[in-house]
């Protein structure tokens, strides 16, 4: 694979000091429902993740990954415990300490596991909007968009509908947009299980790849136990609670 | 990038039909208003064009157009007589339905005061006003007799000499011009045989009399058409219309003809605003009312195909908020498909009304005023429409996205 396009070492997520993670979470529980329905999700998870840092989560189906993963990403607050974003207290509980959509734009990049795509636009558009909604003009996304689309093996499919695309392709989109604005956090749900084993494995060092090039810490939700090796940390979940797991 | 257009572009086919249908429940809606332009214009066509300065009528009644009007003809003279009166004439108008070529034949009968009025006012298409004071006719090119055409009507038989347009009853009837004369004999007339048995009931009557007894040349008027027995007025006229001398005052003269007690008068403006708020009053709330139904469909119409096009886009609208993308964004994705929705289709609704409402029967006019109105209040119904949508979008949790 060729260089990751416009990457530099003078990105912002660079420059600011050492102590700030790019993510940390102190003690975040997650209940569901209340009374006699009342699920407890996520208990007490904490996690930091440096910059340039790729985290591995496992977990049986159920266990509260998905949870996690977001709250991190400002989706879903917790029900309590903190949420740090290069070192930007986010949210406190359920309280956020900014405009959680702005700050997803501008510095998260998802993936997730299934519909990840906007239909009604082409695959370039749904790498391209997410870019003009951080600002970027028209031309210069679109430019970005296609490179990254090169840069993932899917620039040949760039004016295809999502409809038309196979998973594997999609997810590749999906991915592009991730890292379109640059992100300091990349959070990627079981990104991987439409791809064969050999684009999941090339998905991972990519995140592996961003992470360093770029400096962002990145989470990656995942069953695909063959490509553990491309993980800096491994963490697993099991009924709510996170433990950090040994490197095979 | 325009998320509006892109969403729209991806389904175009649907958008496009349902562009087709906005467009055509706006066209009824353009319909409504140009039907309701067009009766006013063609109810008071008539007293326009005739342009009297004054209508005297049977007393307490609305006029000729409005309801039945009955005054004696010697009223054109007595008119005449009051001072500032310049000319006056009779008026006669009714309405006759026929059978014309195995159709019913609808036809407002107007009487033209012979020779004072030969018809010269009425704007011809073709043809000539009257010349002679039996059998010739003007007829509205609506009623589809063309010139020179023979029509029988009663035991005469009558010819188009002129063609003129858009003379039509308040009812809608295209009115067909006669002498005085010809129009009293087209209202009055009878089957022979009922005027046979009229005439034999009236010698039998007669003959009950002492006085025919002792003057027996009396029971020959009872040969006499109705019209013309002597102690029964002749056919009474619709209307008596007045022109007034210039310089003379029309109140003044309308003054002196209201102290009679058979009879009311009327100005120009007081007859126009009676046939207004008469005739036209009822079918003026009907067309409203209908309106405002109509424009409360569209809306609702409307808004439940802004409503579906939000829902159809809920996860889009959840990943985009995912992916940070403001209020302002979906909001303006949402409000903008309203506004094509709204101004495609009354684009439609206007261009497909240009080529259809020639084609109504009755005059539909679209006035500019109310094209403005109209678009003002497909504006209002396209911002109303896309709330329930725009509610909904709000209400989407980017979680959904990950559903
Ligand atoms: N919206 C929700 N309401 C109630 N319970 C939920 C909700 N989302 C997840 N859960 C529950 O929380 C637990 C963890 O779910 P999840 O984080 O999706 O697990 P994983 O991603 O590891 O499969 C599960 O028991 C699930 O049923
Ligand atoms: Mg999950």
């Amino acid at each position: 694979m060729n260089t990751l396009p416009e990457a530099n070492s003078t990105n912002s997520t660079n420059v600011s000091d050492e102590i700030a993670c790019a993510i940390e979470t102190k003690g975040v529980t997650k209940i569901y429902g209340s009374g006699n329905t009342e699920v407890v999700a996520m208990r007490d998870a904490s996690m930091k993740v440096q910059r340039g840092e790729v985290v591995a989560l496992l977990g049986p189906s159920g266990s509260g990954k998905s949870t996690f993963l977001t709250a991190v990403g400002l989706i879903n607050p917790p029900t309590s415990g903190q949420v740090l974003i290069g070192g930007e207290m986010v949210l406190e509980g359920p309280v956020a300490h900014t405009n959680l959509r702005t700050f997803r734009r501008n510095h998260i990049g998802f993936v997730f596991q299934k519909s990840n795509l906007i239909p009604f636009l082409t695959a370039v558009e749904n790498v391209q909007i997410a870019m003009e909604l951080a600002g970027e003009s028209r031309g210069a996304a679109r430019r970005r968009a296609l490179e990254l689309m090169e840069y993932l093996g899917v620039a040949d499919r760039a004016s295809n509908l999502p409809s038309a695309l196979s998973g594997g392709q999609q997810q590749r989109v999906a991915v592009a947009r991730s890292l379109a604005n640059r992100p300091s956090v990349i959070l990627a749900d079981e990104p991987t299980a439409a791809l064969d084993g050999e684009r999941g494995r090339q998905v991972m060092d990519l995140f592996a790849k961003v992470a360093h090039e770029q400096g962002a810490g990145v989470i990656v939700v995942t069953h695909d136990h063959r490509s553990l090796d491309v993980f800096d940390t491994i963490f697993e979940m099991e009924d709510g609670l996170m433990h950090r797991a040994k490197k095979p | 990038m325009n998320l509006a257009t892109k969403d729209i572009g991806q389904s175009l086919g649907r958008f496009v039909l349902t562009t087709l249908g906005v467009g055509m429940l706006l066209m009824v809606v353009m319909a409504m208003g140009g039907i309701y332009r067009g009766i006013l214009e063609d109810a008071t066509l008539l007293v326009n064009e005739i342009g009297t300065d004054l209508w005297i009528v049977q007393r307490d009644t609305r006029g000729p157009f409005a309801e039945l009007s009955r005054v004696p003809p010697n009223l054109v003279h007595r008119a005449l007589a009051v001072p500032g009166v310049k000319s006056s004439r009779e008026f006669v108008f009714h309405t006759v339905q026929r059978e014309r070529r195995g159709k019913p034949f609808r036809m407002a009968v107007l009487g033209l005061s012979w020779p004072s009025d030969k018809g010269d006012w009425i704007p011809l298409l073709a043809g000539r006003p009257l010349r002679q004071n039996h059998f010739e006719m003007i007829a509205d090119a609506s009623l589809k007799i063309g010139l020179g055409e023979k029509i029988q009507l009663g035991k005469e038989t009558y010819t188009v000499v002129g063609v003129t347009h858009d003379m039509l009853a308040s009812g809608g009837d295209g009115i067909g011009f006669f002498t005085t004369a010809d129009a009293q004999a087209i209202q009055f007339d009878v089957p022979s045989e009922a005027v046979r048995l009229e005439r034999s009931s009236r010698a039998a009557r007669g003959t009950r009399f002492e006085l025919a007894a002792k003057q027996p040349s009396l029971l020959e008027f009872a040969n006499l058409p109705a019209a013309e027995l002597p102690q029964i007025a002749r056919p009474q006229v619709s209307a008596v219309m007045v022109s007034v001398l210039p310089g003379a005052e029309v109140q003044q003269v309308a003054k002196i003809i209201s102290g009679w007690d058979d009879v009311s008068v009327f100005t120009r403006k007081g007859q126009r605003e009676l046939l207004l708020e008469g005739t036209v009053e009822k079918v003026r709330r009907q067309i409203g009312l209908f309106r405002i139904l109509l424009v409360v469909i569209a809306a609702v119409i409307m808004g439940l195909i802004l409503y579906t096009m939000t829902l159809d886009k809920i996860h889009s609208i959840a990943l985009l908020k995912l992916i940070g993308a403001p209020n302002s964004v979906i909001l303006g994705m949402i409000l903008q498909q309203a506004l094509m929705l709204g101004a495609l289709g009354y684009g439609i609704a206007f261009l497909a009304g240009r080529k259809l409402f020639p084609l109504f029967p009755k005059r539909v006019i679209l006035a500019d005023d109310d094209l403005l109105m109209l678009a003002g209040i497909v504006l209002a119904i396209s911002v109303l429409a896309s709330l329930m949508g725009i509610w909904k979008a709000m209400k989407v949790s980017p979680n959904e996205a990950l559903a």
